[in-house]
This record gives C-alpha cells, structure tokens and sequence, in this order.
C-alpha cells in the first residue's frame, strides 16, 4: 500500500532524526560528552518493565494522594561509561530532554487537530484558551501558595482543563457547538484570564520572576517523575488521535459534507476537542507556555506530506518532538540560560511571517 | 423512497417551510424547483437530516431519517452540496475515497470493493484522468465533477443534489444531468434542486414546484410547466416582497388593473419562469402578443400554446438556425415593444441582441446575467447597453414598464423611439413632476 509506505518512512525517518538531536543535545552543554559516549549511556538508561503493581509511591493529583502504579525494570545494557558521564546524562539532561520530547510530541499533535478541527491553518493548540487556562493555574499556585496549598503542575493542569470545558459549555447552544462561536468564546475567555493573570503577577510581589519564567515556557528542572506524569498521558491521547485520523480529513469537507458520508460530527468534535485538549494540558501542566511548536509544526508538515492526517499526525508529532529539543538545547547551551518559549518563538514567528509572505498560509 | 410529511422548519424567526409535504418514489428523478429563496436547500437538507425541522417527518425507505446514526443515513442518502469548502489540498483520488467513509471501520485498509467503485465513480465522472491532481488546483466545473465522482463512490439508493449544474457551463450541465438520468435508470432514486425549468423539465421524470414554503404543485414537467401556478409560483418572490421603508411584507396586486396605454404588438423572447410569467400578464389585456425564440418544452413555450400565441421555437442549447433567427427579428421589428426575459446568451442567441435597438424595450430579468452568458463579454456588453437604455423590470410589473415605455414613445412621437436618452429622461420627468411649469 502506497500510503502505508509513505506513512512508515516518514515516521522511520523523523524518528531516526529524533534520535540523532536527541544524543546530539544530550552531549551538548557546559561539559561536553562525545556521541560515542552519550549513546552508550542513554542505552545503559534504558529500564525495560518487567513487572508491575500497584506500589507505594504516591501520585499527587489535584491535592489528593492517589496510589500509583509501580513498575519493576531491568536494565538490560551495562556498557562501561564514566559514573560522572553517566549521572550528567541519563539523570541531568536526559529527563529533560525527554520531556521536551514529550511535550513536542503532544503540542505539535494538538495543533494538528486544532488546525484541521477548525479547518484553518492558524489555529493552534491553546486556541480555546487550554495554555492561558493552564497558566491562569500555575500563577495562582506560584503567586499566592498560601491560599492553594497544591502542586503547581495540577493546578496548572486543572485549570487548562477547565478552561477548555468552560469554552465548549459557551459555545454550545441545543447540542450543537459551531466552530466559529468555539473561537471567538475562545478569545474571550482568553483575554478574561489574561486580565486575571496580569493582576496575579501586579500582586505577586516576590515571586514575580519565577511566574514570569512559568508563563514563558521553561523546561529547566525537568526530572524523571515530570517525564513519568507526562509521557503516558501524550502518548495514550495521540494514539487515539491516531484513530481518528480518517473522521479528520472528512470534517476538513465542513460539517454537513461530514454528516452526509457518516461522521457523528458533534461526537467526533467533542472528542477531538477533549483529547487535544487533555494532550495540551499534559505539555504546558509541565513545561507552561511553550508557543509556535504547535502552530508551526504542523504548518511546516503539511506542505511537506500533505492534508492527509493520517500521514500528518505522526509525522507532525514527531518532528515536534524533535524541533522542541532542539530549540531548548538552544535554550540551555548558550551563554545565559533562557526560557525555551523565547527561543520556539524567537525562531517560530519569523518563519512564520515568512510563510505568510510566500502567502503559503491560506486567508482566513 | 422519500417521504416528507408536513415539514415545518425556521431559522429563528424566519418560517422558511410549513408544512411542505412531498413523496418520491422508488427509481424517480424528481427535479424541485422554485424561485430563490423558496426553501429548495433547506428541504433536501431536512430530507438528509442535516437540520433538524421543527415539525413534521422524513423516513427514507421507510425509516425516519432523525433516528438513524450519521453513518446510517449515510449508506441511505448521498447529497451532492451546491458549495463544498475544500480549505486543504487533498488530491482529487482522496476526495473520491471520502465517499466510501460510510462503509469502512475505523482500523481497516480500503477492500477491492472500495477500490473498484472508486475507480469507477472516477471513469464515470470522467475525473480520472486528474486525479493526481490537487483539488484545490481544479476549476470549479472540475470540483462539482469530483464531489459527483464521491457521491457515486457513495453508491446510496437515494441522491439528493442541490444546484448540480450550477457552476457548470451547459456541456457539462448537460453531462450531469444526463449521468443522474443514468443513474435513476439503474435503479438508484433522485431528488434534485434545479433553478433551470427547461433542463428541469428535460431530465426529470416529476416537477415538484416548492413556493411560500410549501409544496405547491407536483406532477409531469408537462403538467407543472403549463400550470397556472408556476408563474404565480416564481412570482411569489417579486409580488411578496420587504416593503423597504417598512420593512413589513406587502403583496402587490397588479395596481389599478391593467394600465389603459399598453403598446398594440408587444414581442416577448426568453425563457424560464420570467417568459411564461409575462405571458401570463399580457393574457387578456388586449395586446397582440408574439413569441420567440422560447425553448421547445419549456414554461414560456407551454403558456404560449396554451394562449393561442403560435411562438417560435428552439432546441434548448442547440444553435439558432439562420430561418428562425430572421423570422425572430422579422417579429421584433414589426413590433411596437419588446420585452425580454432572462435571454440566455449563446447558441446564436446573441445575434438577436442587434435587432433589439428597434422597438423600445422592457428587460425582465430573475436570473443574474453571469449566470446566463455563455457567449463572451462582448456579447454581455451587448446585453448591458439594451439594458442600460431599456425599462428593467419583474415579470409582476411588467404591464406598468410596458404602459411607461407605451407613453413615453407617444410623447415623443413614435419615429423618434430609437432616441434612447429622450425617452429616458422623459419618463423621469414624469414620475417627478417637474414639468407641470
């Protein structure tokens, strides 16, 4: 099958590059460690599952403590690599990379179906407010920890769920939710938050800087655990995603074309809706506003494959993950470290004015 | 096959249907016209459960269309939409395929089955041969030819098209409607909004005339298009208009009756509703009527033989013979008016554009004339100038532009008529008054 083929070689070949960046990065930084090296000890990380239960450690979500479950690895390579090697690159850069990975993945997927939901090409992840909801979250959590005594990650999480529920609760009107009343609930409910985050921060005294870091995307401090809530989420969403992929390409042909070949649209919608939301959510909860990945991502993959999702959506998710390591390499191998999202967007928003001057970007 | 039982549907406060009931039945071809606005796309989309009405049931091979999932009507009823938004580049193959949505699960490569019907529906569209190409670098003949390829992949007993032809030049009109035919002759059941009453009348086996927001005339398109309700029916659009001022709806009788000053011979030449609509005007008033060129089989040639007005007649799109078109100009001369109706330009057509400068006319139009020129611009420029220099009117007022024009020549004296600027601001002075000094 012509289309199988083209999916399969994409995919192998974005992955290939995935990996290249990624021992790249991993031995890029104030010490430099050779490929050779790095290869080894990102396989001498490698744990593979061998057993699983429901363990004492505990998962905070949303203030509660839920049991989670613990899985048991072997570790099946042990090459020789040195110990200070092995700590800088599988405990220090790797988790982080790994989360950049991740939170690529999910946010280029998002704005996949973001853009073909609301058949335009500008859309992006947070278009229904999930990153300003996400942030209206952790700025609370980091400017007034006394009064919300949770984690920041969940309230971050919380709040971008909410927020995208609140906006589909709006624009739905008799079980039918139009995409044009979804977006402009979207902007408003966006610039509501937004007043409500600018009067956080006014009152934030001290911790001012730290919501200001938050709110421009920073993956600094990544660990293991961040990589552990993260990654299952993203991946579990995109992968049914994936099985929607066909219902996609056929809402591109506007909602009543849909209905008449068979898509339930308000069902479809709602899901597609939910899932991408839940995947974004997943990303900026860790990482926090991280902008362009999903808008540009996407962009830039479908002049190169194609409208077709089914093509699209792995291979956006994929050059995702690998543009997001890239640019936060930038972000933390140079002089001074800064947030990755003034890196993403700092290259992000020139390529896209060029796009639009080469009026690649349709009108809206 | 279809049964819509008393629909009622609007949009906000705007009744668009009530009550509009209508059947067809299993293996039909069953054109729906009526003037714009009537509710032609609002019906098929409440036969296709898009919209759900407000009162009143659709079953579909007997099953009520509101019940059935999205992927069950959709192995029921295809529709062919009059505008597909395509804001992505998908290449034409894909489109096709997007037709056998309904018949595949969600993990599974399409069947030999799904192939061959594709490629079938592509040969039969004759869009195979672009089918590489992407959909949004085909023209707009090209794409209504791939949405008909993705209905037929569709393969559902029943097709509901909205305006098929309507972005089509008449070759393809022609072509498409000629494959719904095909394709009613196998067996399959069709419903078609058309605003062209001849090619209505010409491929459809029934005429259902939708106006006032119901259904008010059915039957054979010889039947409907002789019947006093079609004009009536096309007319409602013009006679029930916004008062603007007010905003309310008033009705327009014809005021005062019939004007006193009419032109003895009036020629009238067209087609469609406008034609058989000002036929049905001049019935009765005492003019002498002639007629020509009308379509053969059409409403205008219908009404006229039914007045005993003897009309010249043409084939619909087949070129104006040399003998018609100088006993159509003969007619024209020797009258003291003419009134023309929704000319379609084209097919020789356009050569009666140079007799028109003769007698003082009356433009009656329905129809934009983009939609009816096939003959180039310069033949548009043509037709703009006798427009410009003509009385514009709708086919309810006809008599009053025919009266306005009758006394504007008698004032200046019936040799000076072709003094196209003089009757012009004649009439203006009229109507304002000025001239009372």
């Amino acid at each position: 099958m012509e289309r199988t083929g083209r999916i399969v070689s994409w995919s192998a070949g974005l992955t290939a590059i995935l990996a290249v960046v990624v021992v790249a990065s991993a031995g890029l930084g104030p010490a430099r460690i050779g490929p050779t090296t790095v290869a080894l000890a990102v396989l001498n990380a490698v744990a593979v599952p061998t057993g699983a239960g429901l363990g004492e450690r505990a998962l905070p979500l949303l203030g509660w403590s839920l049991p989670a479950p613990s899985l048991e690895f072997v570790r099946p390579f042990a090459f020789d690599v040195r110990s200070s090697h092995q700590t800088i690159v599988a405990d220090i850069r790797l988790p982080r990379i790994a989360l950049a990975a991740t939170v690529g993945f999910g946010l280029a997927a998002a704005g996949t179906v973001m853009q073909g939901f609301f058949r335009n090409p500008l859309a992006d992840p947070s278009i229904i407010g999930v990153s300003t909801g996400a942030a209206a979250g952790a700025v609370a959590v980091i400017a007034f920890p006394a009064l919300l005594p949770v984690g920041l990650q969940p309230a971050a999480f919380a709040g971008a769920l909410a927020t995208a529920f609140l906006v589909y609760a709006i624009a739905t009107e008799g079980g039918r939710t139009p995409v044009a009343t979804l977006l402009l609930a979207g902007v408003a409910v966006q610039a509501f938050l937004g007043a409500l985050i600018s009067y956080m921060l006014v009152h934030s005294g001290d911790s001012l800087r730290e919501a200001m870091i938050w709110l421009m995307g920073r993956l600094s401090n990544a660990t293991w655990s961040d990589v552990s809530v993260s990654l299952p989420v993203v991946l579990i969403g995109v992968a049914v995603l994936a099985a929607f992929t066909r219902e996609m390409n056929v809402l591109l042909l506007g909602e009543e074309d849909a209905h008449h070949l068979g898509i339930d649209v308000e069902r479809t919608k709602l899901l597609l809706l939910a899932l991408a939301s839940v995947v974004t959510a997943a990303g900026v909860a860790v990482a926090g506003v991280i902008g362009f990945v999903g808008l540009v991502v996407p962009h830039v993959m479908r002049l190169l494959v194609g409208p077709d999702h089914r093509i699209l959506l792995p291979t956006s998710a994929l050059a995702g993950a690998s543009f997001l390591v890239a640019t936060d390499t930038l972000a933390r191998a140079g002089p001074a470290e800064v947030p990755v999202g003034i890196v993403t967007a700092a290259f992000g928003a020139p390529f896209f004015l060029y796009l639009l001057t080469k009026r690649e970007v349709h009108a809206l | 096959m279809i049964d819509a039982d008393s629909l009622s549907v609007s949009f906000g406060d705007v009744a668009v249907l009530s009550e509009a009931s209508l059947s067809v039945a299993e293996g039909e071809f069953v054109g729906l016209v009526g003037p714009n606005g009537a509710g032609k796309t609002t019906l098929l989309r409440a036969i296709s459960a898009a919209i759900s009405p407000d009162a009143g049931s659709v079953r579909v091979a007997g099953r009520e269309v509101q019940n059935l999932s999205s992927r069950e009507s959709s192995r029921l009823v295809s529709v062919v939409p009059q505008v597909t938004h395509l804001s992505f580049a998908f290449d034409v193959r894909e489109v096709v395929e997007m037709g056998r949505t309904p018949y595949r699960s969600r993990f599974s490569s399409p069947t030999p089955e799904d192939r061959e019907r594709v490629d079938r529906a592509m040969e039969r569209t004759a869009v195979a041969e672009f089918e590489d190409r992407s959909i949004e670098a085909v023209s707009g003949g090209e794409r209504q030819r791939v949405i008909l390829a993705r209905t037929l992949a569709q393969d559902t007993p029943v097709v509901l098209l909205d305006e098929p032809t309507a972005s089509l030049d008449v070759a393809h009109q022609i072509e498409t409607l000629e494959l719904v035919a095909k394709l009613v002759e196998e067996g399959k059941t069709a419903l078609a909004a058309i605003h062209d009453l001849e090619l209505a009348a010409r491929y459809c086996d029934r005429l259902a005339v939708l106006a006032g927001g119901g259904i008010v005339e059915t039957g054979s398109p010889e039947e409907v298009l002789s019947a006093d309700r079609l004009a009536e029916a096309f007319d409602a659009t013009t006679a029930v208009a916004t008062n603007p001022v007010t905003g309310s709806p008033t009705v327009t009788a014809l005021p005062g009756g019939v004007p006193s000053e009419l032109p003895e011979r009036v020629h009238v030449l067209g087609r469609g509703a406008a034609a058989a609509g000002v036929l049905a005007r001049l019935e009765g008033t005492g003019v002498e009527v002639t007629a020509g060129p009308l379509v053969a089989g059409g409403p205008a040639a219908a009404a006229a033989t039914r007045q005993g007005i003897d009309p010249l007649v043409a084939e619909p799109y087949a070129p104006l013979d040399r003998e018609l078109l100088a006993a159509a100009k003969e007619r024209i001369r020797t009258a003291d008016a003419v009134v023309v109706c929704d000319l379609h330009l084209g097919s020789g057509n356009q050569l009666l554009l140079s007799a028109l400068d003769a007698p003082p006319a009356v433009v009656c139009e329905t129809t934009p004339l983009t939609k009816r020129n096939y003959a180039g611009e310069e033949a548009a420029a043509a037709y703009r100038a006798i427009r410009a220099a003509a009385e514009s009117t709708e086919p309810s007022s006809v008599l009053s532009a025919l009266a306005a024009v009758e006394s504007a020549s008698r004032g200046r004296g019936r040799t000076n008529v072709s003094d196209i600027d003089g009757v012009g601001s004649h009439s203006e002075a009229d109507g304002a008054g000025p001239d009372a000094e």
